[in-house]
């Protein structure tokens, strides 16, 4: 993020896309929640209708990898309209005057056909986000980012918030927010192909011969592969080694059968992880490591923000910290290394990345709250980016993108296009949530949300098994009619793989410049299953999703009286 | 364009401070700022039992009342709702204030069942409003006590309400209404029948609950509880401040451990995220760490098999493998993959270890999957 969490409760605006908050980032829509009862407007463009449409100003629903189109009409009626900051743009952007001429081919009556949407939404959005600026707040996630275009979706926000000055205003920003604990923190350290620690590219000379002094060792100059091109190579037999920590790709990447198949196909695999999950049991060396509870480190947010990880309770059996198996394995490999506990590792990450100079354990064992960019130990940190230049100490750069519709759009054979995320209280493959007492009472399985009136057409009905099919596999699923979702268009999580691993009929398109996977748009059959499961059912009555009410149902009548008894979790 | 208004919440650059005596000590305090927070800040305190710094002040329980000089002449207000400003004279404690406190305290009481309800061992973090009674020292009977109207039972695993121990602060009505705004609790009845109440037979699970337990941790006389930590005694527990390990708002927790065992979890309301958690980081963040199904040992595979083994014979495997996989086909023929799940510590050694002591820059994580 740009910007803080706290600073949203004070944003003037706040325009939320392809980020389903309320669910995914619980507390950070408490700060959205607070900010409309200040008063701030909130504008909701996501294709489904989400819980934080209960809160929104104006919900604009358009049609799935839309996104391009619509920003660029937004766009164009600031500049048109000259709603835009004139001086910031003047000041501190570069492509100005192309990028105009470039939105000029995308006029709001064009793209509103394109969206699906009626074309004063378009005028509303542009009007209502460039008056409030700045300090009007743009957040997005993975509704973004999980497209084939999804990397020209965000350059198109970026655009958005250069015209309008939210680029280093307080509780303005563009914020994508982050979805996993420490995913922040695995880029801050370089685990990234092209980028040694805090972002310094590797394919510069200066940086890595920096740290070949550091790390007196000579370092490979080529970019490395993403997760996406090493599965192809791995089929290829190009890649005959893998060492996945705490990851469980088989069941969280795309097109499932396709990672299956490349891991298998790998001569060599090792898995560090907590469970012996379903990419561990492809492994030839499974390692036992630590979990959270039972690891000293630190994990950075979405903000930016360095916060310490603290043992609570020791490691069960032989499993040993993901920093002690790592440093063993270094001895093994005849490369020894000369720190031994978490804080002398970060010792060595700050001192090679700029970024986190300034950060120590023990600054944030005395309770100082620091985000990055914090280059010194006497630098307080840096609650939001780009206040008086741009952070790259470069102008912003205007990049003209245009619409590129999902790799696989509806058709004849599979007319109905499914996007997958998340629900509050199930999180990803399910390894955790799966196992805390009580959930099962919150989502017990997968369910596939679709429109009322296609379920209608279809002749399914509340509880019935399904069969969702693509190209590249299909999974049994129960159903759940919800106004939730648009016509034509469904939902599915991916955290009950045993009995439904969605990830078995995702699309394998991905991102031309990121790889990041086309999570958000696949193209399915739904039909009633010839078998049903009566089980999922009786399960699915009375299951409400956030932002429905749920109705007392037979099932909970039925269940045990035990309010005097505590329910303690079964070990 | 119009401009930002200037902000005006925590965070935001301070203006001139305001200078004011509590009790006879001098501190400056930020505009803006309430009378509660400039006598907190000078080193005193008062019972604050309908206050929740998210939801801000209400003034109900009229606990915090401080006298105030005002033209020469005594006021007393609400701590909470009234704001600090210059040259104020604030009293805390005066006989008055105090024997005014302690009627109250023994109002409430009144309404509980609290003295058979606060054994020795409570939940000290939970029990604001029984370290008042203590403090002043109010004593149950000197109000008769009111009859309590019987709740229906909510056989929801997570949230536990005792009535009893209810004194009608409405902050759990106020967190859920104004700061979490699910909606899912209410105020039922009038005056002495008053009950928080969810629609649907008072059945959380019917209700819009999200399960944040907001509630719960905000709850100043241990009425409400988590399920998960019944039976639990805590004084016996001991906590560790860590961060929530689900999405990336990086919330603070608590771990709450009894005897080396992981017990349940607790907000650290220290943290950024200021006690906030949601569902997950509420109730389940602790459960499966000490899941039965943790990998306790290296597993090897042997003859198509994975089977326990030591080690010194797993790690010597993955090196030797390793080693003779760079020999034969170059280090670019090996991929590490980092995790989003792990410290960051955990990550900069693994792309150090592609990199150095494999010599390939096929380092990436899930960020884009």
């Amino acid at each position: 993020m740009t910007n803080s969490i706290e600073e949203l409760a004070d944003s003037n605006l706040i325009l939320v896309t392809g980020s389903n908050t309320t669910e995914a980032h619980p507390v950070i829509a408490l700060r959205m929640k607070k900010a409309v009862r200040r008063g701030a407007k909130l504008i909701v463009i996501d294709p489904r209708k989400i819980e934080l449409t209960k809160w929104a100003d104006r919900h604009v629903q358009i049609k799935v990898g839309t996104d391009i189109p619509f920003y660029n009409a937004v766009a164009n009626v600031i500049i048109n309209e000259k709603l835009y900051d004139e001086r910031y743009v003047a000041t501190r952007t570069e492509g100005f005057e192309a990028f105009a001429t470039h939105v000029q081919h995308y006029p709001p009556e064009y793209a509103a056909e394109i969206c699906g949407v009626d074309v004063e939404d378009v005028y509303y959005v542009a009007r209502e986000y460039a008056n409030a600026s700045p300090g009007a707040a743009l957040c997005y996630t993975l509704g973004i980012t999980e497209h084939s275009c999804g990397s020209h979706n965000v350059q198109s926000l970026a655009n958005l918030g250069m015209l309008t000055g939210n680029f280093g205003a307080y509780a303005g920003g563009v914020n994508p927010l982050r979805g996993q604990n420490n995913v922040q923190g695995a880029g801050d350290a370089g685990a990234i192909p092209t980028d040694l620690p805090g972002y310094q590219k590797l394919e510069k000379a200066p940086i890595r011969e920096k740290f070949e002094a550091a790390w007196d060792a000579p370092l490979p100059k080529r970019r490395g592969m993403t997760k996406i091109t090493a599965m192809d190579q791995m089929i290829k037999g190009n890649v005959r080694g893998v060492f996945v920590m705490g990851e469980n790709t088989v069941v969280s990447d795309p097109h499932a059968n396709h990672a299956e198949h490349a891991l298998k196909s790998a001569e060599f695999m090792v898995v560090q992880d907590i469970f012996l999950t379903d990419t561990a049991r492809l492994a030839d060396v499974v390692l036992p490591a630590a979990a959270f509870a039972e690891s000293d480190g630190t994990f950075a947010n979405s903000e930016r923000r360095v916060q310490r990880v603290r043992p609570a309770v020791e490691p069960p059996g032989e499993a040993r910290t993901d920093v002690d198996i790592l440093l063993e394995l270094f001895k093994r490999m005849g490369k020894p290394q000369s720190m031994s506990t978490p804080a002398e590792v970060w010792d060595e990450l700050r001192r090679l990345a700029p970024i986190l100079g300034g950060v120590t354990h023990e600054r944030l064992d005395n309770g100082e709250r620091l985000q990055w960019p914090c280059p010194t130990e006497d630098h307080p940190g840096t609650p939001y980016l780009h206040a008086d230049e741009m952070d790259s100490g470069m102008p912003g750069f205007f990049a003209p993108v245009d619409h590129i519709p999902p790799a696989e759009e509806p058709d004849d054979e599979y007319p109905v296009l499914l996007t997958t995320g998340r629900r509050r209280s199930t999180y990803h493959t399910g390894t955790q949530t799966g196992r805390a007492s009580g959930f099962d009472l919150l989502v017990p399985h997968e369910m596939c949300e679709i429109n009322p009136s296609d379920a209608e057409a279809w002749g399914i009905e509340e509880g019935d098994t399904l069969v969702v099919s693509s190209r590249r596999g299909s999974v049994t699923v129960s159903a759940k009619v919800t106004e939730r979702s648009p016509r034509g268009a469904a939902f599915m999580s991916f955290s009950f793989p045993e009995l439904t691993r969605t990830n078995d009929v995702t699309s394998d398109a991905v991102d031309f410049i990121t790889e990041t996977p086309e999570f958000k748009a696949c193209a399915v059959k739904i039909e009633r299953a010839a078998e049903q499961n009566p089980e999922w059912r009786a399960a699915q009555r009375g299951i409400r999703l956030a932002g429905e009410v749920r109705m007392p149902t037979q099932l909970r009548e039925q269940m045990p009286d035990h309010a005097d008894e505590p329910v303690m979790a079964d070990d | 364009m119009t401009t930002a208004p200037a902000p005006h919440s925590a965070g935001s650059p301070v203006a001139n401070p305001i200078n004011l005596t509590v009790n006879g000590v001098g501190v400056g305090v930020p505009a803006n700022s309430r009378v509660l927070d400039a006598l907190r800040k000078a080193g005193f305190d008062v019972p604050t039992l309908c206050y929740d710094e998210r939801v801000g002040p209400k003034g109900t329980c009229r606990m915090c009342l401080v006298e105030v000089e005002v033209d020469g002449r005594i006021e007393t207000v609400a701590s909470c709702t009234s704001f600090a400003a210059e040259d104020q004279k604030v009293e805390t404690h005066s006989e008055e204030l105090k024997d005014y406190r302690k009627t109250l305290l023994e109002m409430l009481l009144s309404e509980t069942s609290a003295p058979k309800k606060f054994p020795e061992s409570d939940d000290t973090a939970h029990s604001e409003f029984y370290r008042a009674v203590q403090e002043y020292d109010a004593k149950p009977g000197a109000v008769p006590l009111l009859e309590r109207r019987a709740p229906a039972p909510d056989p929801n695993p997570f949230i536990q309400r005792d009535y009893d121990l209810c004194i009608a602060c409405y902050r759990c009505t106020n967190i859920c209404n104004e700061w979490e705004q699910a909606g899912a609790i209410t105020v039922d009845g009038r005056g002495q029948d008053s009950k928080i109440f969810s629609f649907f037979n008072n059945n959380l699970l019917d209700s819009p609950c999200t399960f944040c337990g907001q509630c719960i941790n905000t709850c100043p006389t241990g009425a409400l509880t988590d399920r998960k930590l019944a039976g639990v005694d805590p004084h016996e527990t001991e906590q560790t401040k860590t961060v929530c390990p689900y999405c990336g708002v990086g919330c603070g927790i608590e771990l709450v451990t009894l005897d080396g065992e992981l017990v349940g979890t607790k907000p650290d309301f220290s943290a950024p995220s200021r006690g906030s958690l949601c569902v997950k980081g509420q109730f389940a963040s602790w459960e499966f760490v000490k899941s039965e199904q943790r990998l306790k040992y290296p597993l090897v595979r042997r003859n198509g098999i994975l089977e326990r083994a030591t080690w010194d014979e797993a790690l010597d495997l993955v090196a030797a493998n390793f080693k003779k996989i760079v020999d034969e086909d170059g280090p670019d023929s090996i991929v590490c993959w980092a995790s989003a799940r792990v410290v960051t510590e955990a990550n900069y050694l693994l792309q150090k270890f592609a990199r150095v002591a494999i010599g390939t820059n096929n380092i990436d994580n899930c960020s884009r999957t």
